[in-house]
């Protein structure tokens, strides 16, 4: 067996004394979709946070692309392939929808300063090249006809697509979505569904994505891993997690008296 | 060719415009037309950091000083030539005095930048008052008194065609502004310009995008310090005199209200500004002969910034550029 493109080993998080995250451990493999789920305040998002160098996890490593991003910075696991969406939307407001995902190519570009303020022909090639790029990737989303607008006057269900352009803009890998359908209506969720499955195959991604809408999760995830209170309750197929008691207890709670 | 073509036509239509107005003007009024170039680059550069980058410098005067004492103590303790050669002597001068400053700028900028807002006002103020402190106590800088007698721009002699030393001053300095402009705005047309304008919007998105905004801040605190630099060399050259009563924190004040003004992030509106701002405490300058003595100056001055922030709280330009309204109708056409 191939080794996980995503090695998550026992990484835990604590804030004081509180342990948000105890000792959780997930292997995802290279072209898979998997969800990552569970009640709020589960601690789904301080993991995306760990993976992703918000935070420094307390204990444990994770392991990329057979490469540690123990004590990296974000914008280096982000050099390393691995990008995020924002639960709540951090769009750079007050640019265009253009210079957002433009601004996303940064960490490709090779021309120098020298070519910047010669205007020379590699200045020019490679600026082109990367706006037919980024108008490519908003045609997909249907976001071309509006590239000149401000991000901050997008419909809210757009602002959820710019921040996945603009994370496939930076070239990523795998790419975690943290609650890409939060707000939007059923219609537009199922949209958005199609729409990942489709740049999943164009580009060639690994996808995890935190998600409140179970039949969303459970209509196209591959792979479910479910946390409560910090902790891995349970992993594995949409049937399996489905039917598995201690998730039910998890979301519904059980009987007092049994507990 | 493209590299120079725009620069080198505005730079003629500047010489043009404000060698014209100062030949028919004196000398008090040649100075200010100097002064608007000095003021330029310093709203320009200062701009950089507080308009585009987003981190709230207080402590551009500092550079500035550092810049304009650097020029001093060079340009007196060397043999100044008269004649042609003074031109790229001078330049090399307002080179070096644009590198130290940029140095300064690193070793303050990469330890502070890690602080926000508020703090980083603060630790810059404080940077531009130990320069301004130390500059008065230290003998070598001539303490209290400053430096004096620091060489002016020669008359250039072309066999009979004289080129008048404030041509001469008005060439150098319009070379500076308009290197300081096209260098920023290229700068911001470009990838790390964009950086830039990420570290201002989100950090934390632009760190997720791959952004090292570490080097991004600091990247644009040393070029906006290497242009302070820039000016305050100008500044030396075209007073002849430097003592540290000039660089005080109002300095700085002075070019936050620029960048304010014009619009966060606008280079037009900084532009604009650095004229109003340099030009209105002098027009105003005659009101006294009408107001029997009663120097009204600062209040109608100080009136003026109100009403504009209260009326157009984004600045005179916002972040719109002059020619963005021809811009955007161009694009929508191709």
């Amino acid at each position: 067996m191939t080794s996980p493109l995503l090695d998550v080993q026992n990484i835990t998080m604590q804030f004081g004394g509180l342990k948000a995250v105890d000792s959780f451990s997930m292997q995802i493999s290279k072209g898979q979709l998997a969800g990552l789920i569970g009640p709020n305040g589960a601690g789904k998002t301080t993991v995306f946070n760990m993976l992703t160098g918000v935070y420094q996890p307390t204990s444990g490593q994770v392991v990329f692309n057979s490469k540690s991003l123990t004590g990296l910075k974000p914008y280096q696991i982000s050099h390393h392939g691995l990008t995020r969406t924002f639960q709540n939307i951090r769009l750079f407001k007050n640019l265009t929808v253009l210079e957002n995902v433009l601004i996303a190519g940064h960490q490709h570009i090779k021309y120098t300063w020298w070519d910047i303020m010669t205007l020379n022909k590699s200045f020019s090639l490679e600026e082109k090249a990367l706006n037919e790029k980024g108008k490519q990737i908003l045609n997909i989303f249907g976001l071309y006809e509006k590239w000149n607008e401000k991000a901050s006057s997008l419909p809210y269900g757009e602002q959820r697509k710019l921040e996945i352009v603009r994370a496939l803009m930076t070239s990523p890998e795998m790419i975690l979505l943290d609650e890409p359908a939060a707000g939007m209506n059923h219609s537009e969720t199922h949209n958005l569904m199609e729409l990942i499955a489709k740049i999943r195959k164009e580009f060639n991604l690994t996808v995890l994505l935190i998600e409140h809408d179970m039949k969303l999760v459970m209509g196209i995830c591959e792979n479910i891993f479910v946390l409560d209170h910090g902790v891995k309750i349970e992993e594995g197929i949409p049937s399996k997690i489905q039917s598995s008691p201690k998730v039910i207890e998890a979301y519904l709670g059980v009987d007092s008296e049994t507990h | 060719m493209k590299t120079f073509k725009i620069p080198i036509v505005a730079s003629l239509v500047i010489i043009l415009i404000a060698g014209s107005v100062g030949m028919l003007a004196n000398s008090y009024i040649q100075l200010i037309l100097l002064f608007l170039f000095v003021n330029s680059i310093m709203g320009m550069s200062l701009n950089l950091i507080n308009g585009y980058t987003g981190q709230f410098s207080l402590g551009h005067a500092g550079f500035i000083a550092i810049g304009a004492y650097f020029t001093s103590i060079i340009s007196t303790s060397v043999p100044f030539p008269s004649g042609l050669g003074a031109l790229p002597v001078a330049g090399f001068i307002t080179i070096g005095s644009g590198l130290v400053a940029g140095l300064v700028g690193y070793f303050v900028g990469l330890p502070s930048l890690r602080l926000k807002g508020d703090y980083l006002a603060i630790v810059t103020l404080g940077f531009g008052e130990i320069i301004r402190v130390s500059l008065n106590n230290i003998p070598f800088f001539g303490g209290a008194i400053g430096i004096s007698n620091i060489p002016s721009f020669p008359e250039l002699n072309f066999g009979g065609f004289i080129i008048d030393r404030f041509l001469v001053a008005l060439i150098f300095a319009t070379f500076w502004a308009v290197t300081c402009f096209f260098f920023i705005w290229r700068l911001l047309n470009s990838s790390p310009g964009r950086g830039f304008l990420s570290v201002r919007e989100d950090e934390i998105a632009a760190e997720a995008m791959g952004i090292n905004t570490t080097k991004m801040k600091v990247q644009a605190f040393v070029i906006s310090s290497f242009f302070a630099g820039v000016a305050g060399s100008l500044y030396a050259y075209f007073t002849n005199y430097v003592s540290p009563a000039s660089f005080t924190f109002l300095m700085s004040i002075d070019a936050v209200i620029m960048v304010v003004l014009g619009g966060m992030g606008s280079m037009t509106g900084c532009l604009a500004s650095a004229f109003f701002i340099t030009l209105l405490p002098e027009i105003l300058r005659s009101l006294k002969d009408y107001t029997y003595g009663i120097d009204l100056r600062m209040v109608i001055y100080s009136l003026a910034l109100i009403l504009i922030m209260i009326l157009r709280p984004q600045g005179l330009f916002g972040e719109k550029e002059i020619f963005h309204h021809w811009r955007k109708n161009d694009k929508s056409t191709t």
